[in-house]
Parts: structure tokens; sequence; C-alpha cells
């Protein structure tokens, strides 16, 4: 009986959980890393290889659709199936292959528009007075956290057939038939610009906002005109903005599946509606996770310059 | 750098502003709208806010939206945290150049692909271990926490890196360890970047209809997917009063971030003045 009341040696028997705490203080700069390490590569990472596996397979007749990389024979052989048919189809069928055409034709068509229309709207903002460039600020941001969706969908309002602009101009007496806009390509246009010109508008702003003004003042100082100044000295010192700004435009709005499904209608096809389209309705997987890597593939070099020059901001800050 | 505006400037920032919020503003108008008919002008009314009201549907998915954002900006918050740390303050480790590329990729990736991406996932995890039997709620949480976190690590890394060491360095001097530095100093500098880290994380997945609509199941509709659902077949007036609602609440959430933001940078103006008169 009085045994157990016999002191233990120290160290030898400590509780499970605070030798647990011991090590997690020893390693806990392991652990920080650790956790949001193993998310991204099991959430974020890995779902990107079954994608690559399955485009590589073929349609068949299971749960999942489509037939498996690797097999075990009766015997303990394993066999490997890889078929490269659903890349070929995709280059063969004019379908796609104008449908890519078609997204990367609106995506930088909208990405030079935002770029048109941003640049003096950032610019305009950077040389506002201390009291305006906040509120300016805010009123830019603002729409950027109001939902995306709604934002679309004001536009369905006003190009509509019976919707806003058609009625003014109408009441006007300047049209007598309403013009068709909701549902064409001009609208899908619209609603592009309009949701990523924040995108654009922002970067812009944070280049321009580091810039020195001495060296517009020395070249006015040394006679040069402002429109030259402009063109010698601003523009190509906020190149960073422009190329983060664009990248920050085109890549989604090259996969974007929302605006021309509800603004263009069945009339205008992109390559993220095709995509969702086909792997709800057909199911056809294999094609479908094609369509995704081959849109990916077109997109990976954008997304490697945007993160050489987001590297580059942080390393200069 | 502040200078003259010119005219042309002026005219652009108007135009600009215009576009931005004329859109939104006959949005809100066209919602206490009586007609059906969303652009024919029937005379005001709150009708499709009473409508809105009572439909049992709406109620439901405001509620699961809600659930789904506050889970998703909890856990995003506390893993994008964990990231910014890892990638500012601790120096280089093994592996550092793929988990900053996975951090930035979700900022970029084009959702469909997220979408679809983490729909074979988990349909394949379903086939290996039996789990997710049903995709719907956890599987919407997961998708979002995946994506926003990359946008709180970007937050928090951009405040981690403009507010220093200085204080850290100070506190390790003092005989503090790293970790009681961690906790007693970096941490509770950060909260007002915690702060609008998590209320972007919980608006991003609000607002997220295409990844929600690959991984969701039956049953499981979040706000954004109903919306979708009943626009796709044209304007309805009982959306533009949801619309309403919604512009609302995010304006007054984005003026109280903006405003506690600005403080933050008054203080840290001041702190860096002070620190600069005594030394």
């Amino acid at each position: 009986m009085s045994d157990a009341t016999a002191p233990e040696p120290p160290g030898a028997n400590r509780p499970f959980a605070k030798r647990m705490m011991r090590k997690l203080q020893d390693n806990w700069r392991s652990v920080i890393i650790a956790i949001p390490f193993f998310w991204l590569l099991f959430f974020f990472l890995a779902p990107f290889f079954i994608v690559a596996k399955i485009s590589l397979a073929e349609l068949a007749i299971a749960s999942p659709p489509f037939t498996k990389m690797v097999e075990w024979t009766d015997s303990g052989i394993m066999t490997i199936r890889i078929v490269f048919d659903n890349f070929t189809y995709i280059f063969e069928d004019s379908l796609y292959f104008d449908t890519y055409v078609n997204s990367l034709k609106i995506s930088v068509t909208s990405t030079i528009i935002c770029l048109l229309f941003g640049y003096p709207v950032a610019y305009a903002i950077v040389r506002s007075g201390p009291v305006a460039k906040p509120i300016l600020l805010f009123l830019i941001i603002l729409p950027f956290w109001t939902s995306f969706l709604l934002r679309v969908y004001a536009w369905m309002g006003l190009l509509a057939d019976q919707g806003t602009i058609n009625n003014l101009l109408i009441a006007l007496g300047i049209i007598d038939e309403p013009i068709r806009m909701l549902y064409t390509e001009f609208a899908v246009f619209v609603g592009v610009v309009y949701t990523y010109m924040p995108f654009m508008i922002l970067p812009l702003y944070a280049n321009m906002e580091k810039l020195d003004g001495s060296l517009n003042e020395a070249a006015a100082d040394l006679g040069s005109r402002p429109t030259n100044t402009f063109f010698k000295v601003t523009l190509p010192l906020t190149i960073p903005g422009i190329v983060a700004g664009c990248l920050l435009v085109f890549i989604p709005a090259t996969g974007e599946y929302v605006i021309p499904d509800l603004l263009g209608g069945g009339n205008v096809n992109m390559i993220g509606r095709v995509l969702f389209n086909e792997f709800s309705r057909n199911s056809d997987w294999p094609v479908a996770a094609a369509v995704a890597i081959v849109l990916l593939f077109l997109l990976v070099l954008p997304i490697m310059v945007f993160q050489y020059y987001q590297g580059k901001a942080s390393e200069a800050d | 750098m502040y200078g003259k505006r010119s005219r042309f400037l002026t005219i652009m920032l108007t135009l600009g502003l215009a576009f931005f919020y004329i859109p939104m503003i006959m949005l809100v108008i066209y919602s206490f709208n009586y007609s059906k008919i969303v652009p024919v002008w029937g005379g005001w009314s709150l009708r499709w806010y009473n409508e809105l009201f009572q439909s049992q549907e709406v109620w439901e998915a405001v509620s699961l939206s809600l659930q789904i954002a506050t889970l998703n900006a909890t856990f995003a918050t506390l893993l994008g945290t964990l990231a910014a740390l890892a990638m500012v303050r601790f120096g280089r480790f093994k592996g550092r150049t793929l988990f900053g590329g996975m951090i930035v990729a979700p900022l970029v990736m084009p959702e469909v692909i997220t979408g679809l991406s983490l729909l074979v996932f988990f349909i394949s995890l379903n086939e290996l271990i039996g789990w997710p039997a049903q995709r719907g709620f956890t599987t919407i949480t997961i998708a979002h926490i995946t994506f926003s976190m990359a946008f709180v690590a970007v937050t928090i890394q951009a405040r981690l890196t403009g507010m220093g060491q200085d204080l850290e360095e100070a506190a390790a001097d003092l005989g503090a360890k790293p970790f009681k530095v961690l906790t007693a100093i970096t941490l509770p500098r950060l909260t007002p970047a915690l702060v609008s880290g998590w209320l972007l994380a919980f608006t991003l997945s609000l607002d997220d209809l295409v990844i929600a609509s690959f991984v969701t199941g039956p049953g499981a509709n979040t706000l954004p997917i109903l919306i979708f659902s009943r626009i796709r077949l044209g304007l309805r007036p009982d959306i533009n009063a949801l619309a309403t609602i919604i512009i609302l609440v995010i304006a007054v959430c984005v003026a109280i971030a903006a405003i506690l933001m600005l403080r933050q940078q008054r203080r840290d103006l001041r702190d860096q003045q002070l620190a600069a008169g005594e030394g």
C-alpha cells in the first residue's frame, strides 16, 4: 500500500500530455509550417494530379466513369494504361478549339479595355488630395467586396431588351426599337470589364503611389512638356503595376463561367462555361479533365510571371 | 505623390465611378418596384422584401451560407496566419518555394479548375476511404478554406512585412523566448490584420458560386447557388430585394473594416514618428 505513495523518479514518468507540450514547444516552428503546408498539399496540389490522371484515362461505364491507370492482373503483373485520345480530340474538334480562341479573344480585349480606362482612374486617385484619396480608394474597393454574382445581375437589368438603357434611349427618342444587347458578346465584354476593373486599378494605384514626384518636377524644370514627361518618365516606371493589373484581369477572365452564362446566354462560348457544362451534363470526365489541363497550360506562363512579380514586390518591401 | 489633377483625369475618374455605381444604384431602385416585370416601373413598394422574408428556401440558403462562411473564415484565418508567419518570419526552410507557390496559386487559379479538381478529389477520396460519403456542407467548407486561406495569408504577410521586427527583437534582447515573443508581441500587433483577413475570408465564401456548385451535393444550396438558379431564367424582382440587402450589409462591414485599418495606420505612423524623435 505504501508503495503507491513513493515519489516517482523525476522526468522518467512524466504525464504524456506534458511531454507532448514540451515537444511542441521545442518544435513549434515545424508545427506552424506543417499545418498549412499539408493542408495545401492535400486539398490544393493533390487534386490537380488526380485531374491530370483522369485526363489520360478513357471513358468507361463505371463509377467513377473512367478507366484505371494502374491495374494488377491475376498473375500479379502491373499494367499502366495511358491514352492521349482526349487531348487529340480537343484539338481536332473545332468546338473546343474555337472556344479556346474565343475565350482568349474576350479576355485579351477586356484586359486592354480595363488598362486603357483603369490607368487614368488610378492616376487620378494618386493625384488627389489627402482628404479625397482614402474616400476614392474606398469607393473603388467597395464593389470589389460586393457580390460578384449580383454585379453581373445588375447588368442584366441594364442591358435587357426592356432594360434601363433601352427604355432610356426610347424615351429620349434616339431609337424606336430596343437594341439587342443582353445575350450578345458585347454584354460579355461589358460584364468582364465591369467586374475585373478593380483588379486593374488597385495594383496600378499601389505602384503609382510609390513613385517619386520629384522626377516629374525635375523633368518639368528641364523643359519637358507634361505629355512628354508622362510617356518618358511616369509610364515606364509603372510597368510593374501594368503587368500585375493585366495578369489579375486576364487570368481569371479567361476561365470565366458566370459572365458568359448569364450575359452571353447560349450565344457566347467561353471555355469555363464549356468545362462546367461538360462536367455537369455529359459527365464525360476524361474529356472535361483534358479541357481543364489545356486551360491550365494556357495560363501557366501568365501565372508564373505573376508569381515572379509578387516575389519581387515582397522582396522590395 | 500629390499633384495637380488635370481635367482629363477628373473626367475619367467621374466616368469610372459612374460606371461602377450606376448599375448597383439601378438594382437597388428597382428592388422597390411594385411591378412583377423588373424594368417596368409600377410604383414604390416593399412587396418583394415581404415575399423574400416569407420564403423558406431563401432562409435556409442564407443560414447554410452564413454557417459555411463563419467556419471558413475562422479556419482560413488560422491557417493563413500560420502560413504567413512561416513565409515572413522563419527564414529559409525545406520546401519554401513550393509552399510560396501553393499560397499564391489559389489567388489567380480560375474557379472552374479549382472546383473541378476538388470535386474529383472528393469523389476519389470517397472511393478510397469511404469519406465524404455525401457532398454538401463539409466539402464546401473545405473547398472554401483552401482558397480563402491564400487570400488571408497574403493580407497577413503584407502586415507582417509592414510592421517590421524591431519590437520582436527588443523582446528577444530582454530575454523573451521565441514562442513567448510570438504570443505576447507578434499576434497582438496582428489583430487588425486578423480581423480584416477574417472578414475577407467571410465575404469570399459568401460570394462563391462556381466552386460551391462543383463540390455541393443534393439539397445543399448556398445563397449564390440559389440566386444563380433563379436569375438564369431572367430578371426577378425578389432577387433585386435580396441583392439590396446583401449590398447594404457588405457596405457596412467594409466601412467598419476600413475605419479599423485607417486607425491602425495612423497609430503606426505615430509610433514611427515617436521612435524617430527619440532616436
